[in-house]
């Protein structure tokens, strides 16, 4: 849908560079993108993550130039950019506060894509590589906790390394290389670190393409029928432009709270004590955003099944197009898989709250339950469970037998006479499947 | 009606009696305790830091180190000793003198013999033992942590360092502290295995390894203030909040310009965008 270029080159030099690299007409083209004009406001969630991801980039390369790699050095140096180096503190809870912002956006991102059916047919490959800018997110958070060599980074390394120990045959080896040792030490935050300099300039890569394949069939819309005529589009710059860059200055403005009032509320105590490979700390925990991942983790009793469970929940997202089988995109037009949608939800807040308590701590204190099997039901392991169930019930039960018995309300015809279908002309049978009459 | 929550009552009373007894680490609810830097609108008083000084030197640093700090920082903007008449810390004629009390290892250029020489503003503060292990020997096995991060590295660092140095009680009966132990209720632990009592009622905390520090009078204060324990805590307590995050006032001060500009830049953008659309249908 690149549609038609409105470019004229005016000067003589524009003419000579347009024949020889359009990138003028490349970037208008760009900007002036035909969108649909009923995007609501959880569409400004692509432009908020553009701007979370240049914002670690500039204050990330900044923290590199004084940042030291070094198991012995890294801690205080981290402490100087704190004390000494001008206006470091606010480049470091920029950065620290940045990756907990990043991700608060792309969660609402992704439950976006979920609610208005982005991911099916023919925006998979939009859904994929969002996938896949997720999982790269994840590995250069997880490293970049590790440089600062608190107590917390220390241990988080470990316990998440030891995972992949779990393995059978190839775990331990894995784990070696992983480590470039026998413990997570020297190498392994060099090696961290080189590679979380790396990652995000991979994930400016794959957001390109990103963008490529939105660009073929454009963007869904809240109502998720398809664009039917340029009267349902207007280009993106300005209108989008101007919408998208309020909804960053919103969203700066819930950052800068967090940065200026409260830089550590999202972070541990203990990561403002140095690593010490001889001092367990009472609880190790994650950052908030990998919480309902490690509440999965610890459900399962058996370590390597837990693992599996682990990776199934993140890999389950790869083939979320192919396990949908409702046509009708936007649930709007589905009040059941609404319902199922916040259920969900849910789900993944409650995984998180888990991720958050040891399994054996009561969910209602005071309450003495029962011992179900190896713990009592009133524990977070339990409730993790319950969560767990939830989960995978979302993607292997709801998502494929949903769309097949539930009855969808009629869609409009397009986004310009949203009134005309939502009358009762319509007979219910010719809205279910609305993608076949586009 | 009155059957059914009997039912119920009798239900959860015999699944909380079958819970076994768990042991796990506790400590008692913090102090209730307040400072003047606390909250968004909230500022370090140059008086207690120094106040809060004082009984660090006096008393914390014959145990803890403060690696993080150097002596100029204590007359550096914000700092205890700042005086705007000396922009660089380095000058500032208080700490000049501060300094020369303390005297730092070095070597000899000339002949490369290890010699102590007296500090610099720019000198880290003076460790009070060349090592981890002098440290222990020193104090019963117990490392007494760095202070510099302390606030940081506790959960509501201030109430309970607050709390921890004002907490010191007399051990209940039953409860024996092993040799250069002492009981804590703040201090997390877990006495079960030192309580000869009721194993349904183990004292809440656990021992520590530094004695009580903070009592009436244990320093005197230039300003006139009374020493209570209390207010000594207090004070220690604001001077390590500040170690902690030095540049924390400059932070919410810089923070609050940075609100108001934003708001006025969303509002602007907020009308721009209700103009740009206003005939668009949407
Ligand atoms: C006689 C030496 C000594 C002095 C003086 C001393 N401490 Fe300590 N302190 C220790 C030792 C030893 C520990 C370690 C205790 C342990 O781990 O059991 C400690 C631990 C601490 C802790 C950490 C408790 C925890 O949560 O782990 C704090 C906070 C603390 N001291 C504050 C102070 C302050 C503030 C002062 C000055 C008012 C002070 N100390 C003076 C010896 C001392
Ligand atoms: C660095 C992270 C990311 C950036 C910068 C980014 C950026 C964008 C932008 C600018 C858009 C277009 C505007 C919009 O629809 O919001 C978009 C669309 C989209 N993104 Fe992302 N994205 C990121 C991560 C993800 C992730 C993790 C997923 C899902 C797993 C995802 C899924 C999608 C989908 C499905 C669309 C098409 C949406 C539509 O038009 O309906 N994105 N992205």
């Amino acid at each position: 849908m690149s549609g038609h270029s409105t470019y004229e080159p005016k000067t003589a030099f524009e003419r000579w560079l347009d024949t020889r690299l359009p990138i003028i007409r490349f970037g208008l083209d760009f900007m002036e993108f035909p969108t649909p004009k009923n995007l609501n406001y959880w569409w400004t969630f692509g432009a908020i993550l553009a701007f979370c991801l240049a914002t670690q980039i500039i204050t990330g390369v900044i923290l590199a130039m004084h940042y030291v790699a070094n198991a012995g050095l890294a801690f205080g140096s981290v402490e100087h950019i704190m004390r000494d180096v001008n206006y470091g503190w606010m480049i470091r809870f920029i950065h620290a506060n940045g990756a907990s912002m990043f991700f608060l956006a792309v969660y609402i991102h992704m439950f976006r894509g979920i609610y208005y059916g982005s991911y099916k047919a023919p925006r998979e490959v939009i859904w994929l590589l969002g996938v896949i800018i997720y999982l790269l997110m994840m590995a250069t958070a997880f490293m970049g906790y590790v440089l600062p060599w608190g107590q917390m980074s220390f241990w988080g390394a470990t316990v998440i390394t030891n995972i992949i120990g779990s393995l059978p045959i190839i775990g331990g080896a894995i784990t070696t290389w992983l480590w470039g040792g026998f413990a997570v030490d020297d190498p392994t935050l060099n090696r961290f670190f080189s590679l979380h300099y790396l990652l995000p300039f991979m994930i400016a890569g794959v957001v390109v393409l990103h963008l490529w394949a939105l660009h073929v069939p454009g963007n869904n819309n809240p109502l998720g029928v398809n664009v039917k005529s340029e009267k349902d589009t207007i280009p993106f710059h300005p209108y989008y432009t101007v919408k998208d860059g309020f909804a960053v200055a919103v969203f700066v403005i819930l950052f800068a709270t967090f940065v200026f009032f409260n830089p550590d509320g999202l972070g541990h105590a203990d990561n403002y004590i140095e690593a010490n490979p001889l001092v367990t700390p009472q609880h190790i925990v994650p950052e908030w955003y990998f919480l309902p991942f490690y509440a999965i983790l610890r459900a399962i009793p058996n370590k390597l099944m837990g693992v599996l469970a682990m990776f199934a929940s993140i890999g389950f997202l790869f083939v979320l197009p192919w396990l949908d089988t409702s046509k009708v995109r936007s649930m709007r037009y589905r009040p059941s898989a609404r319902l199922f949608f916040w259920i969900f939800v849910v789900t993944c807040i409650i995984l998180g709250f888990c991720g958050a308590h040891e399994p054996d701590q009561q969910v209602i204190p005071g309450f003495g339950g029962f011992q179900l099997m190896d713990s009592n039901i009133n524990s977070f392991v339990w409730l993790s469970r319950l969560g767990v169930l939830g989960y995978f019930g979302y993607f292997l039960v709801v998502m494929p037998i949903l769309g097949l018995r539930e009855v969808p309300l009629p869609v409009p015809e397009s986004i310009s006479n949203p009134v005309l279908a939502a009358g009762s002309a319509m007979p219910a049978g010719a809205t279910a499947s609305p993608e076949k009459k586009g | 009606m009155l059957r059914k929550a009997l039912v119920i009552a009798a239900v959860l009373g015999f699944a909380a009696a079958a819970q076994p007894a768990v042991s796990a680490t506790t400590s008692a609810p913090l102090k209730d305790a307040t400072w003047s830097f606390e909250g968004p609108f909230g500022r370090f008083d140059q008086e207690q830091l120094q106040r809060g000084y004082k009984v660090y030197h006096d008393v914390c640093s014959a145990c803890h180190s403060m690696k993080l700090m150097s002596y100029r920082n204590l007359g550096q903007p914000g700092g205890p000793f700042f005086d705007p008449k000396y922009a660089n810390p380095n000058d500032n004629p208080y700490v000049k003198t501060l300094v020369k009390d303390f005297q730092v290892p070095d070597v000899d250029t000339d002949t490369g013999d290890v010699i102590k020489r007296p500090a610099t503003p720019a000198d880290t503060f003076v460790s009070p033992f060349a090592n981890e292990y002098a440290a222990r020997a020193s104090n019963g096995g117990a490392l007494p942590p760095d202070l510099s991060l302390i606030i940081k590295a506790r959960e509501d660092g201030p109430r309970y360092v607050y709390s921890l140095l004002t907490g010191y009680v007399t051990p209940p009966a039953g409860l024996k502290a092993p040799a250069g132990k002492f009981y804590n209720p703040y201090m997390p632990g877990d006495l079960t295995a030192y309580w000869t009592g009721d194993p349904k009622h183990v004292p809440v905390g656990g021992f520590i390894g530094m004695p009580l520090q903070l009592t009436p009078d244990r320093v005197t204060f230039d300003d006139g203030t009374k020493a209570t324990a209390e207010q000594e805590a207090k004070d220690v307590v604001a001077f390590l909040s500040w170690a902690a995050e030095p540049h924390a006032d400059e932070r919410k001060k810089i923070g609050f310009a940075v609100m108001i500009y934003l708001l006025l830049f969303a509002g602007l953008l907020y009308a721009s965008y209700r103009r740009l659309w206003r005939n668009i249908e949407h």
